[in-house]
């Protein structure tokens, strides 16, 4: 299971860093966030899958699954959908103020 | 008025009010269940999120004078005192106690000071996703 | 109990109310109450003087970073106090001096902030006794140099010589931090004295060698030995306080100190001793002829610095050979060096503090501080006129002021010097007290133009912006304290001796204070005397046909000197540095991408392949079930489709069908509370997206060439693959032991059962602290991005 897992992962970043390489701004912010889907998936196939019970002491089992990749992906999933939602704005700023949604027409703006 | 406006008003009603309960109930049983700051947090805002997004912003901001960006900032303030206080008691930053009373209600009960840190945590992600999708959906 | 500490931070406390106070004191000149800091740290050290004198030290520790062994350990010996009173009492001095002399126009909290700043560094430096913490107080000082040097920053030449000396020392500073890094690689302490005791056992090291020369070169730059003394010419942009303080009396003194607080570390061995004396000789040498050049006083002020610092170090330098030779007789020979490189380094705050004030008066007072313009002024300052004498003759090594001491004893040592045993000195010996002797005559000579050019001859009035008269009594009431001490310690020299210099002394060659001699005027007609005498002879001559022997000085072709050196650098440094950047740097996003993506390829992929660590193991996996694998191929198929989807809408709804297949995932994998933060997030996140959907256009294919697209693909691909590599790789096989089993106590230790939770809210709440920080600050970041809009127009204007 945590190769085939680990084969999405390299499915889903190739994916991502194809769509973050493009010009158009939303491809790139959807880039990113599949990025931070594959990331998730890998971090917690890292702690072994399906060796124990649900992390809760109440289910009184003989072995839990690693809480630990669970915390921090808790953690990245919050982080990543805050850096989505700003970057999104950003693109609609920029969008509103330059005109374009093209990146390769953002570039080197005369007044820098 | 549409015909779906009034559907989608009526149910968002009562709607909102089981998200509530069940993002304040996710808040409170995280220390033992799943659930927890970060999830009744988010839950709570969804609920938030669904009203201003059936009625018109200045209705719900009527009804519900918050402001969430200082509900955003309080949250953080109170996530970072509660890491504070413990240091007057000769702890580390953000050290979390814990002990067990017995309530008149009910019963013998578990208090503990991680619950002020995650109400903190719970408060900024109300705050912050209201925030954020208040912005945008009032960008002219 | 923390006395020192407190001490140190008193300044910076200080730095901190005075932006709070200084609009609610009314009419009050802010200084006076800043005076009030230097006066009680100068009282609180000066009460420490009879413990040390008596060979005590005092010693404190707050534990900053014990993990690292990076400890706040404050360490006051002799050494140490000598410096504290001088940076205490000269910046009391130079507060009240500079009270008068500022203009109401400058900007006094800065000015005062900027002085307390570099206060509170400067006292750091010299009570640390942990390298860090030491390194970290000596850059503060080189940062308040700066801003002082620029005080005046809309003057170009303030902000060419803030850069400068900023360069300057920095780069010695860096040097200096590797240099304490090999010390703490060689004796695994940070602690000065630690390093002390168990220096004998590594001087065979490898690293013995490069980390004194590191070290040196942090003290050679800060202390304007050559080839690094550019610097402090240009510095004297500073106000005139400031180069009194800073620039002469105690930031300047930071590099001999460091040399001096490092001798029982590296001296003993023949590369201290000639790389010092060799230096500081020429520094000497060269401060003192082009001192003699300038027309600017406060240039010639600089260069008589340079030429100080110079001898001090030599003195520094020469004095290391009584570790060489241990307690004996011949060590007390040769410690006595460094007893008249203390003892020098005391006078010359003195009188350079004196000349500098009275050179800030003619200026503040005249308008100017070109020679050429000057002359005469006697009749109209004569009291300035009696400072730069007693500076003057000070400095000269005339009898009857505290410099002839010095300079005295500096002569001893170098004659001492010349018969030195060790060290291969037989031959060459002769050419220290020559040297010495040469330079002493130029500094005769540059102290008579001083006091000549501007004081006597005809009075050119007609030239002068303003008609000279004294200054108002604060401004010569600092002044006159150090010309008081300059002829006290004169009469007195051993007052000093034996409460500070000796054990100052002790400081820096431990044992050795009891052969400190008595300091007395008259040893009788000794070669010390004759060389004096010669000097003034040698040295009026040379003054009174100065004009026919200047022309020596046009054998320097113009562009033959560092200074043009540290420029052209400079320029080439931009250019290449500007080549570069133009070219990597296209204002391209995809091609930064692209940057990231092929370096993580190469990097990480490469390590891969290159240490053979590539294995993969599939004995340990999980069975798989058919749903879970059917799940794995919706996800494969719908993260391809969104490559090609026609539409934003298809895209996004694609993405959702992947955070909605991970919230499953979640579930099938024993993570609830992720599948319920997953499926919340995924839907305000598909709601966040069509929201902005309004204000986006819909997008179009992407039209780049085909060229551009293989490539891309390639880099994805190759990303891919090397994610999938790495994961294998670590998934086959276990390096650490798990640390999740410790959470597994959550109950006990943090009263949850949720492990997850008990991890977020409790094991590593810092993490979850900041977590809260980073969205709350996404959120204001969306909030300001929407709300504050600048107009088109004004936008522009910030950047003419």
């Amino acid at each position: 299971m945590e190769s085939l897992i680990i084969i999405l992962v390299g499915v889903l970043t190739t994916v991502a860093i194809y769509l973050v390489l493009s010009k158009n701004i939303v491809r790139v912010i959807l880039g990113t966030a599949i990025l931070s889907h594959a990331v998730h998936l890998l971090i917690l196939s890292m702690g072994g899958l399906k060796l124990g019970a649900v992390p809760l002491l109440g289910e009184e089992a003989e072995t839990y699954v690693d809480a630990l990749p669970q915390a921090l992906i808790l953690t990245a999933i919050v982080i990543s959908f805050a850096v989505t939602a700003f970057i999104l704005v950003l693109a609609y700023r920029a969008h509103q103020e330059l005109g374009t949604d093209n990146l390769s027409a953002m570039r080197g703006s005369d007044d820098e | 008025m549409n015909i779906n406006d009034v559907i989608l008003k009526t149910v968002s009603k009562a709607v909102v009010l089981i998200i509530l309960t069940f993002g304040i109930y996710l808040f409170f049983s995280g220390h033992n269940e799943p659930g927890g700051g970060f999830i009744g947090g988010l839950v709570i805002a969804s609920a938030f999120v669904l009203m201003f997004l059936s009625y018109d912003s200045e209705t719900v901001s009527g009804a519900l004078p918050i402001d969430f960006k200082k509900l955003s900032a309080l949250g953080v303030l109170l996530a970072m005192i509660s890491g504070i206080a413990p240091m007057f008691f000769g702890g580390a930053f953000l050290s979390q106690s814990f002990g067990y009373f017995d309530l008149p209600i009910f019963g013998k009960t578990e208090l503990a000071t991680v619950t002020v840190f995650e109400g903190g945590i719970a408060l900024t992600v109300v705050g912050v996703v209201v925030n954020i999708i208040l912005s945008i959906s009032e960008d002219e | 109990m923390y006395l020192l500490i407190i001490a140190i931070l008193i300044p910076f406390i200080a730095t901190a109310l005075i932006p709070l106070i200084h609009n609610r004191i009314g009419s009050l000149h802010i200084g006076w109450l800043v005076l009030l800091v230097p006066t009680a740290l100068f009282i609180i050290f000066a009460l420490q003087i009879p413990a040390i004198s008596v060979g005590e030290v005092l010693n404190q520790t707050a534990n900053w970073i014990p993990s690292l062994g990076i400890n706040f350990t404050v360490y006051l010996d002799g050494l140490s106090l000598i410096l504290a009173l001088l940076i205490t009492g000269m910046g009391s001095l130079v507060v009240l001096y500079s009270i008068y002399y500022l203009s109401p126009s400058d900007s006094f909290p800065h000015f005062y902030a900027y002085l307390l700043l570099f206060m509170g560094a400067m006292l750091g430096v010299v009570l640390s006794d942990n390298l860090l913490v030491l390194y970290v107080f000596w850059e503060l000082t080189s940062i308040s140099s700066f801003l002082l040097i620029a005080f005046w920053y809309h003057r170009k030449n303030s902000r060419y010589g803030a850069q400068k000396s900023l360069l300057i020392t920095v780069f010695g500073g860096l040097g200096m931090l590797a240099g304490f890094m090999m010390l703490h690689s060689m004796t695994g302490t940070f602690s000065i004295r630690e390093i002390i005791a168990v220096i004998g056992q590594y001087t065979d090291h490898a690293l013995f060698y490069p980390a004194m020369f590191l070290v040196l070169l942090g003290a050679f730059t800060k202390s304007a030995q050559f080839p690094f003394h550019i610097w402090l010419p240009d510095a004297m942009e500073a106000p005139t306080p400031v180069s009194a303080y800073l620039h002469s009396a105690t930031m300047v003194k930071a590099g001999l100190y460091l040399v001096a607080r490092f001798t029982p570390i590296f001296a003993g061995n023949a590369s201290w001793f000639w790389t010092i004396t060799i230096v500081g000789l020429i520094t000497l040498f060269w401060g003192a002829f082009c001192a003699v050049r300038q027309t600017d006083l406060k240039a010639l002020l600089a260069y008589s610095t340079i030429s100080q610092l110079g001898l001090i170090m030599s003195l520094l330098g020469l004095g290391s050979a009584a570790m060489y030779f241990g307690d004996g007789e011949q060590g007390a020979l040769y410690g006595l060096a460094i007893f008249a490189a203390l003892f020098h380094l005391v006078n010359h705050s003195t009188f350079k503090g004196a000349l500098f004030m009275a050179v800030g008066i003619i200026d503040h007072q005249v308008g100017t501080r070109d020679i050429r313009r000057l002359g005469g002024l006697m009749a109209f300052l004569p009291i300035t006129f009696t400072f730069a004498v007693i500076g003057s003759f000070s400095m000269a090594g005339l009898p009857f002021f505290n410099g002839f001491l010095s300079k005295e004893m500096f002569f001893t040592a170098t004659v001492n010097a010349a018969g030195l045993p060790a060290f291969g000195v037989s031959a060459w010996g002769v050419l220290i007290p020559v040297i010495a002797w040469i330079a002493s005559v130029f500094t005769f000579v540059y102290c008579m133009i001083l006091v000549f050019r501007t004081f006597f001859g005809s009075s050119q009035l007609k030239k002068l912006d303003k008609q000279p008269v004294e200054p108002s009594i604060g401004m010569l009431i600092s002044p006159a304290i150090l010309c008081i001490l300059i002829i006290g310690l004169f009469f007195a020299p051993n007052l000093l001796g034996d409460y500070l210099l000796r054990p100052a002394l002790n400081g820096v060659i431990p044992g050795i204070s009891g052969a400190a001699p008595q300091i007395s005027a008259w040893h009788g007609f000794n070669t010390e005397l004759f060389m004096t005498l010669g000097i003034v002879i040698v040295g009026t001559l040379l003054f009174l046909t100065f004009r026919s022997w200047f022309k020596i000085y046009r054998l320097q072709p113009a562009d033959w000197t560092f200074t043009v050196l540290y420029n052209s650098f400079l320029k080439d440094l931009k250019r290449v540095a500007n080549w570069i950047t133009t070219h990597y740097m296209t204002g391209h996003l995809p091609a930064y991408f692209a940057y990231i993506f092929i370096f993580f390829i190469a990097t990480a992929g490469g390590a891969l392949l290159i240490t053979g660590a590539l294995s993969v193991d599939l004995m340990a996996d999980s069975p798989i079930s058919i749903y879970e694998g059917m799940l794995v191929a919706v996800m494969a198929v719908a993260a391809v489709s969104i490559l090609f989807a026609k539409s934003r809408l298809t895209a996004i709804l694609l993405n959702g069908v992947l955070g909605f297949s991970i919230a499953i995932f979640f579930v099938l994998f024993r993570a609830p509370d992720l599948a319920l933060t997953q499926l919340v997030i995924e839907t305000v996140t598909t709601t966040l997206f069509l929201l902005c959907f309004n204000f986006l256009p819909e997008w179009k294919k992407e039209d780049s060439p085909k060229r551009t697209k293989i490539r891309n693909a390639l880099i994805a691909i190759g990303g891919g693959v090397t994610v999938t590599l790495i994961g294998l790789t670590v998934n086959s096989g276990e390096l650490f032991e798990s640390i999740s089993g410790y959470f597994e106590d959550s109950y006990e230790l943090a009263g949850g059962e949720n492990i997850v939770n008990a991890i977020l809210g409790d094991f590593r709440a810092f993490d979850t602290m900041l977590e809260s920080l980073v969205l709350f600050i996404a959120g204001l970041g969306v909030y300001t991005l929407i709300r504050l809009k600048v107009g088109k127009g004004s936008g522009k204007d910030e950047h003419q």
